[in-house]
């Protein structure tokens, strides 16, 4: 084997060409790098900066943009650790904190559907175990080409494959997460997966390195060759900019998962944590040992030795750049003091996991790093860690006015085609039943789940003596983000918002996954600034800060850019699960309210795709006061026991919740087939509430106004009912009642639940196969 | 004295803290059991939770049967000791011999995770002493490899010799023979559930509480002993 490029070679010969340009770094990134450290890098060192100044992991297009998130944060003493940490943490009292993050595994999980969705999995609960946290529960936002194209039938499968297999095997339920179609998403699909973690205040950890002589070990997974260039070449570029190779050349830069060491892995940090022998933790996930020993050392603001012989390999012939780029899943970096790391070393041994001693903290100040005897790597940690910053051109795309007025003609003879109307959007694959997918997960491992999909969120016990638990939703709606990215990342903020205090929680905190096409487009910049201004200003007026997040760019196939697609996740607190609101109605002869005000607001609605096939106008009025105000009422009335379920309107409108609502019952989950459904009679107001002018049964049934939610009445609670919405000013108009075999709109038409259940049940096992 | 239920903990284990909180809400104590420990802690009974126990590599419990604690559990087994394997726990008692047939993948290649209605069809193990015979209750079934199968004679010595515990009240959701959820040893002591008693103890997290009674049945039967 020839000798590694090292240190004193690179001083040496500081003219020799080096591979920038194929790692993803500019000409510019390139210089600067070798002004900061005097000389042209190691090729190791290279591979170091290549992977941290990639797009994936420096943020450098969107750091500017993300500030707002700390500017524009609302006042709150809930936040335990923000953004810039591996995940937030928010206190939901008792002593008790939640840990939750989402992010994209969306290029891996094209190029391979199946281990790219799992090792997504895997990645996020890393982050979450690195903060001290137990995991326990996961979700998974989802968006795919259209439901009957062929690879959709190769992509979505695999996909749902891959996160059953994963996060089965690690015995944590799948609570929730959206399952979305376009054709946007056709050579681009999305896949954010979700956890979050649950730990007492003073077991917060933090990737922060300290303590000269300590010791830093590395644990899990021996290191192999996938995922190089995972960040910098799959996560920071669009498919098809490469015309030698397109994605066949990018298919080794997927990672294959081992459910079963990350289990182990799990477990054996945990013990770690009790027994207190980590100074500092860090998951190793994109960019792999070169980003977890920069950011380690550069956030301790210490330096660090590494000895990258010491590496357990799957590969001997892994050479430095390798070694530090590899992206092996299943593997995490700790500092630990001298005198722990017998502790340390045995407690690793008790759970299988191997663990070797890689170097130590030092003061030099400098990350230090030896191959064979010879230094391979000699650079200030923060110069690597914090990665160079873009200023994008922004440029609002010329066809946005041209969209938002292409309204949607109304037409006549609209009203006479209700009931097929909707049929079609319950049978629509954004609209049908998601058993075929969610029945492939595990909902119920660790007997915590009090609500799993397809109530509005998913809701878990904390504590089984005090029954404190946590709701949690994400939300993100394209079509609307397309029109507006501004009030359309507001609106699926709103829903997230809405669909936690559906089931009586009190929203907490904010976490959110930004795909957009390539930052190297204006239009997409715009899109991407917009968006970002538009959650940051929501999250003020909401009150609730956002914690984190991920940013996915390059979600594109050659010059065609996904949508926007924001997805923003909400956190709230239960004191008392026993209290949680399902979403589907419970027993019959209860009053079924609409809260919030409807009017004709059909922009980018789901009735406008599924009947018209129209995408344009502008997306629903956002009015945050008013969220605030509904969710108060939903706490309010689920604490005093004065509603038997509550279900959000939004995509569908009032029809497709009320259908919903008809089938999904108050079980913890959808368990088609076990109940028969309960149907209900339901009248539109003269006038629809809080509008004037004559009665528009299609704005009644398929609007999509934000701000409301259907709710159903305890017997006896009625006047109570009232009194709270009327006291917080939330407008509110009894629809009807529950019962019976039939959903009925009284005087407009009536469809059989059996029927509903029926449409809504075949739709995905049609498409995507065998039961 | 309460009855002390051991519950084995595999390295892949999952549902060992379900397993635990239906064994004390029974009334019973708890005892976990790690996997590398050649020691049953003289417990008055044993279950084999639910999981991935070393990944399911190789075949699902092929692994977890040569594990330590096996060592000691295979011979108390045979000579009396109540043990219950749930899911992984099932296959795990199917490998080491304790139970015969096997567990294959489900016939539709998916794992599934639903409620299911199962009918108690022997309620004198003394896993199943506290349901009516021909009891139905609702469990739930999550396992990608869950479908019991074994050979005609085996099949028909189980039907026989009334060792078939529950069968899925309506009809197989994975493929099993013979709509089989659960069998019993020849002495009846050890029993093999695919779906989760466990996850059927309360109405908050789960479909009912028509799984309690597995785990109070056990406390009264090792009490009488």
């Amino acid at each position: 084997m020839t000798r590694a490029d090292t240190v004193a070679a690179a001083a040496a010969t500081p003219d020799r060409e080096q591979p920038h340009a194929a790692l993803g770094l500019t000409d510019a990134e390139y210089a600067s790098i070798t002004q900061q450290l005097g000389r042209r890098p190691t090729d190791a060192e290279l591979a170091i900066y290549s992977v941290m100044w990639s797009e994936h992991c420096s943020y450098k297009s969107s750091r500017l943009y993300l500030r707002q998130f700390a500017e524009k944060a609302p006042p709150t003493t809930a936040l335990l650790a923000g953004i810039g940490q591996n995940a937030g943490v928010v206190d939901v009292g008792q002593g008790y904190a939640v840990t939750f993050k989402i992010e994209s595994h969306n290029h891996p999980s094209y190029v391979e559907p199946f281990q790219g969705a799992a090792t997504g999995v895997g990645g996020i609960v890393r982050d979450i175990l690195a903060m001290g946290a137990r995991p326990v529960a996961v979700m998974d936002a989802l968006r795919f080409g259209p439901a009957d194209a062929a690879d959709t039938r190769r992509v979505l499968p695999g996909v749902v494959g891959g996160i059953s297999f994963y996060g089965n095997c690690l015995g944590l339920p799948n609570i929730g997460g959206e399952l979305a179609f376009d054709a946007c998403y056709s050579g681009n699909p999305l896949v954010n997966a979700l956890c979050l973690g649950v730990m007492r205040h003073e077991d917060l950890k933090l990737a922060r390195a300290s303590g000269p002589g300590n010791k830093v070990v590395l644990f899990g997974s021996p290191t192999g060759p996938d995922g190089i260039g995972g960040a910098s070449v799959l996560a920071s570029a669009s498919f098809g900019d490469d015309a030698s190779g397109g994605e066949r050349a990018k298919r080794p830069s997927v990672q294959v998962g081992d459910p079963f060491m990350e289990k182990l892995l799990v477990e054996c940090c945990l013990e770690l944590y009790a027994a207190g022998v980590v100074v500092a933790i860090q998951d190793l996930g994109a960019a792999g040992i070169a980003c977890a020993t920069t950011e380690l050392a550069a956030a301790g603001q210490v330096g660090m030795t590494a000895t990258l012989d010491a590496v357990p390999l799957r590969d001997r012939g892994l050479r430095p750049p390798e070694i530090l780029m590899s992206e092996s899943q299943e593997r995490m970096m700790a500092v630990t003091t001298p005198a722990d790391l017998d502790r340390f070393l045995k407690i690793c041994a008790r759970w299988d996991v191997p663990a070797t001693v890689l170097g130590e903290v030092t003061d030099t100040g400098r990350l230090e790093m030896t191959w064979q005897g010879d230094v391979v790597v000699d650079i200030p940690p923060a110069s690597a860690a914090e990665g160079p910053l873009c200023e994008r051109p922004v440029q609002r795309p010329p066809g946005q006015d041209q969209l938002r007025a292409d309204d949607l003609a109304r037409a006549d003879g609209e009203a006479t085609r209700l009931r097929e109307d909707l049929l079609a959007l319950l049978g629509s694959p954004a609209g049908a039943d998601k058993t075929w997918v969610t029945e492939q997960y595990d909902s119920d491992v660790r007997g915590n789940t009090v609500l799993a999909a397809p109530h509005d969120a998913g809701v878990l016990r904390i504590d089984e003596e005090s029954h404190l638990g946590v709701a949690i939703a994400t939300d993100g709606n394209a079509r609307y983000c397309l029109l507006d990215p501004y009030a359309g990342t507001q609106l699926a903020l709103a829903e997230a918002y809405r669909n936690v205090a559906a089931t009586g929680a009190r929203p907490l905190a904010v976490t959110n996954c930004l795909n957009f096409g390539s930052p190297e487009d204006p239009a997409v910049m715009w899109q991407f600034a917009e968006s970002v201004r538009g959650l940051a200003d929501g999250c003020q007026v909401l009150g609730i800060p956002v914690t984190g997040g991920n940013v996915s760019f390059y979600n594109q196939t050659g010059p065609d850019a996904i949508q926007p697609t924001p997805v923003v996740g909400v956190l709230g607190v239960l004191d008392d699960v026993r209290r949680r609101l399902p979403s589907g109605f419970s027993a019959p002869g209860e009053t079924i309210m609409l809260l919030g005000r409807t009017t004709a607001e059909f922009g980018g609605s789901l009735w406008a795709q599924v009947t018209r096939g129209h995408l344009g106008g502008v997306p629903p009025a956002v009015d945050l006061a008013a969220e605030q105000r509904l969710a108060a009422v939903l706490a309010a009335a689920a604490v005093g026991g004065l509603l038997s379920a509550a279900h959000d309107v939004s995509e569908g409108g009032l029809g497709l919740a009320l259908a919903e609502s008809c089938l999904i019952g108050a079980g913890r989950a959808a368990r088609p087939g076990s109940g028969p459904g309960i149907g209900c009679v339901v009248t539109m107001p003269a006038g629809p509430a809080g509008t004037s002018g004559s009665p528009d049964p299609l704005a009644f049934l398929f609007s999509e106004s934000a701000a409301r939610a259907i709710v159903v009445v305890r017997p006896g609670a009625e006047v109570e009912f009232a009194a709270l919405c009327a006291a917080n000013g939330v407008p509110a108009g009894t629809l009807g009642v529950t019962g019976g075999e039939f959903l009925e709109v009284s005087g407009l038409f009536t469809v059989p639940v059996a029927e509903l259940s029926a449409v809504s049940q075949r739709t995905l096992p049609e498409l995507f196969g065998h039961r | 004295m309460t009855v002390r239920i051991g519950i084995v903990t595999f390295p892949g284990s999952l549902d060992e803290v379900d397993a635990t909180r239906a064994v004390a809400r029974a009334g019973g104590t708890p005892v976990p059991l790690w996997h590398g420990d050649r020691d049953l802690r003289g417990v008055d009974a044993v279950i084999l939770p639910g999981g991935f126990s070393y990944g399911d590599y190789l075949r699902c419990g092929a692994i977890a049967r040569f594990a330590p604690v096996m060592a000691e559990l295979i011979p108390a087994a045979a000579a009396g000791l109540p043990v219950l394997g749930i899911c992984n726990g099932f296959q795990i008692l199917c490998e080491a011999h304790l139970l015969p047939g096997a567990l294959i993948r489900n016939a539709g290649l998916h794992f599934i995770n639903k409620d299911v209605r199962i009918r108690i069809e022997n309620n004198r193990t003394q896993w199943s002493t506290g349901y009516g015979s021909g009891e139905v209750v609702t469990v739930v079934l999550k396992s990608g490899v869950g479908a019991y199968v074994a050979d005609q004679q085996t099949l028909a010595d189980l039907a026989a010799s009334d060792r078939v515990v529950a069968r899925y009240a309506d009809g197989s959701p994975n493929g099993s023979a013979d709509d089989i959820a659960g069998i019993a040893s020849a002495d009846g002591n050890v029993v093999g559930l695919m779906p989760h008693p466990e996850h059927a103890i309360d109405m908050l997290t789960g479909p009912g509480t028509g799984g309690l009674s597995f785990f109070t049945s056990i406390l009264t039967s090792a009490a009488r002993a």
